[in-house]
C-alpha cells in the first residue's frame, strides 16, 4: 500500500487521467473510458483497493459514472470519474472482473440506461418485471 | 434430480424484502439466484426534491433498525463537501447515539438468531437486555426509534449532564448482562457444534464481493470505517476492532457479541468525556451549501454505509447517492451459501443480519408438479430438529 497512490496513477497512466486532489482523504480522478478496467485494476489488484460503490450522474454530455474506491489503510477515498457520452452511454464493465461491481453496476443500467460492456449478468435487479423498456427513473430530462 | 426453492419475496416483519431461488439437489443447494427492488422506494430521486436541512430526516427513513447510520454518513457527505469541523460535544453525541445504536441491533440479532436455531432462552435474555437501551435513547433523544438527531454542522440535541450518572448506570449493568450473555453463547458445546464450519465465507470471497461491517470481520478481513477514517470520537476514545480469522456463522456471532463490549467501552468513555465539557456548545450555524461534491462514510451495525451528494449551489443537492450495507453483503451468499443443507440456509442468511422475514418465507416447490415440499414454518423446524439432534448426540440437557 502506498501513501502516494494519485503520483502512481499519474506516473502509470499519464495523459489518460486527470487527477483532482480535493483533501488528504478524498480525491477525484478523471479517467479516458479506455483506460478506466486498467486504472481499476491497478487500483484494486495491486493495491487492495476496496471498491465501495459507484454513483450514476445524469449531465448534459451524458453519464458520469464514479467508481468510489477505499484504500482503508490509508483512509482515503480514490473516485475514477469516467463519462459515458451520448446518445450511446456505454462504458466498459468493472463487474467483469470484480463480483463488488456486479450489482451496482445493474443497477446504473437499469436506473440511468448505461449499457455496461462485458458484464457477465445484465438482467433486472430493481426495477419490476412490467417496467416498460427504454425509461430510465434517475435521468434528468 | 434437482428441486427448485423460491424464498421470499414478501417479509411483513424487517427491513425490506429480497427473492432468492436456491437449486437444490436433495439436502444440498447447488446454485443460487437472488432478485432484490420488492421495497425500492426511489429515496434518491426524492433526495433531490428535498432541501439539504429536510434529506437529513428523509435519509433516516432508509433503515428503521440502523436509523442513525445513515443521517451520520449523510452529514459527513455534506460537511466533507464544506470542509466543516463541528464542535468536540457534537462528535461526542454523535458517537453515542451510534454505538447504542449498533448495541440494540446486534442484541436484537443475537435474540432472533437463538430463536432459528431453537434456543428461545436467549431470544428472551438477548431482548429483553435491548429494552433499556431503548429507554437511554428515549430519554436522550425523544424517541425510541428514528432519533432525528443529527443535523449538518451538529447534533440537534444536547445530552443534559444531570442524565450521564442514570446512562453510566445502564451502561455499567448492560455491561454485565452483555458478558453474561457473551460467554453463554461462545461457550456452548452445541452451538459449536452447529455454527462452526457452517456457510464459510472465505477471505478472498471477502475482498472480491467488498463485504462490509461483522461479515468481513468474522471472515478475518480487516476493515472499519470507525477506525480507518475516524468520524465523530471513535479517533478520541480508547477501543479495538473485533476480528475473527474462519468466517463461518459462528464467527459472525461471536463478532457481534464482542462488538456489544466495544461499544459499551465506547459510550462510557464518551459519557465521562461530556461530563468534564460546557453545556450546550453542539452545532455550528450552516448557510449555504456551495457547489461540489462531498463523499461521507460511517459504520452502521451492518457495516459500511456509504453516500455520495452532489451540489450545484442550489438548495437541493442534484444527486445523492447511498450505498446500504447489505447491498455489499447479500451477493456474497453465492460464495457462502453454495455446497449448504436447506437446514443451513436459513441460518447463513441470517449471519449477515439482512431479514429473517425471508426465512418465513420460504417453500419448497417440486420443479416437476409445483407440489408444495416445505414452507418457512418447516424450514424453521427443520433448523431447531438439527440443533436438537446435535444437543441428543453431545447429551446436553435443555
Amino acid at each position: 500500500m502506498s501513501e502516494d497512490i494519485l503520483k502512481l496513477i499519474d506516473q502509470k497512466f499519464g495523459s489518460k487521467v486527470q487527477i483532482e486532489e480535493k483533501s488528504p482523504t478524498r480525491a477525484f480522478v478523471m479517467v479516458e473510458k479506455e483506460a478506466l478496467l486498467d486504472v481499476a485494476r491497478f487500483l484494486f489488484q495491486e493495491h487492495g483497493a476496496r471498491l465501495c460503490t459507484a454513483s450514476g450522474v445524469d449531465t448534459r454530455w451524458g453519464v458520469e459514472i464514479l467508481y468510489h474506491f477505499s484504500l482503508d489503510p490509508i483512509n482515503k477515498i480514490v473516485s475514477l470519474k469516467v463519462l459515458a457520452e451520448k446518445p450511446f452511454l456505454q462504458v466498459d464493465s468493472v463487474g467483469s472482473f470484480l463480483p463488488a461491481a456486479n450489482w451496482i453496476e445493474r443497477e446504473i443500467h437499469e436506473m440511468l440506461g448505461v449499457e455496461f460492456l462485458g458484464h457477465p449478468d445484465m438482467r433486472r435487479l430493481l426495477l419490476p418485471d412490467d417496467w416498460p423498456e427504454g425509461e430510465y427513473p434517475y435521468r434528468r430530462t | 434430480m434437482s428441486y427448485t426453492v423460491p424464498i421470499g419475496p414478501y417479509h411483513p416483519l424487517l427491513e425490506e424484502p429480497e427473492f432468492f431461488t436456491l437449486k437444490v439437489e436433495g439436502e444440498r443447494v447447488v446454485d443460487m439466484d437472488i432478485r432484490i427492488g420488492y421495497n425500492h422506494r426511489g429515496i434518491e430521486r426524492l433526495a433531490q426534491t428535498k432541501t439539504w436541512e429536510q434529506d437529513t430526516f428523509l435519509i433516516e427513513r432508509v433503515c428503521g433498525i440502523c436509523s442513525t447510520s445513515h443521517p451520520i454518513a449523510y452529514v459527513n457527505a455534506v460537511e466533507d463537501l464544506l470542509e466543516l469541523e463541528i464542535p468536540e460535544r457534537a462528535k461526542y453525541i454523535r458517537s453515542i447515539v451510534g454505538e447504542l445504536e449498533r448495541l440494540h441491533s446486534h442484541l436484537l440479532w443475537v435474540g432472533l438468531a437463538g430463536h432459528f436455531i431453537g434456543y428461545n432462552t436467549v431470544f428472551m435474555w438477548a431482548w429483553k437486555y435491548r429494552e433499556p437501551i431503548l429507554d437511554v435513547f428515549e430519554r436522550i433523544t425523544g424517541n425510541r426509534n428514528h432519533y432525528a438527531m443529527m443535523k449538518i454542522g451538529g447534533v440537534r440535541r444536547d445530552i443534559l449532564k444531570e442524565d450521564i450518572p442514570d446512562f453510566l448506570a445502564a451502561m455499567d449493568e448492560l455491561a454485565r448482562q452483555n458478558e453474561m450473555l457473551t460467554k453463554a453463547v461462545i461457550d456452548d458445546p452445541v452451538l459449536h457444534a452447529r455454527l462452526k464450519g457452517v456457510g464459510v465465507l472465505s477471505k478472498k470471497d471477502a475482498i472480491e464481493y467488498a463485504v462490509l461491517g461483522p461479515t468481513a470481520r468474522g471472515s478475518g478481513y480487516d476493515i472499519d470505517v470507525r477506525r480507518d477514517s475516524p468520524y465523530a470520537a471513535y479517533d478520541l476514545v480508547d477501543w479495538n476492532v473485533i476480528v475473527f480469522p474462519e468466517g463461518d456463522v459462528f464467527a459472525k456471532a461471536a463478532v457481534r457479541l464482542l462488538e456489544n463490549a466495544e461499544s459499551i467501552k465506547i459510550i462510557q468513555q464518551c459519557l465521562r468525556c461530556l461530563q468534564e465539557l460546557p453545556e450546550g456548545d453542539f452545532s455550528v450555524p450552516v448557510d449555504q451549501i456551495p457547489p461540489g461534491e462531498g463523499i461521507g462514510h460511517g459504520e452502521a451495525p451492518r457495516g459500511e454505509v456509504f453516500h455520495y451528494v452532489r451540489s450545484d449551489g442550489s438548495n437541493y443537492p442534484i444527486r445523492h447517492k447511498i450505498r446500504a450495507p447489505t447491498f455489499q453483503n447479500l451477493p456474497s451468499f453465492k460464495a457462502s451459501c453454495i455446497g449448504e443443507t436447506v437446514a443451513d440456509v436459513a441460518l447463513i442468511t441470517a449471519s449477515i443480519d439482512p431479514c429473517y422475514c425471508c426465512t418465513e418465507r420460504m417453500i419448497a416447490v417440486d420443479a416437476d408438479n409445483g407440489k408444495k415440499l416445505l414452507d418457512g414454518q418447516d424450514l424453521i423446524r427443520l433448523c431447531q430438529e438439527k440443533t436438537e439432534r446435535m444437543r441428543k448426540r453431545i447429551k446436553v440437557s435443555t
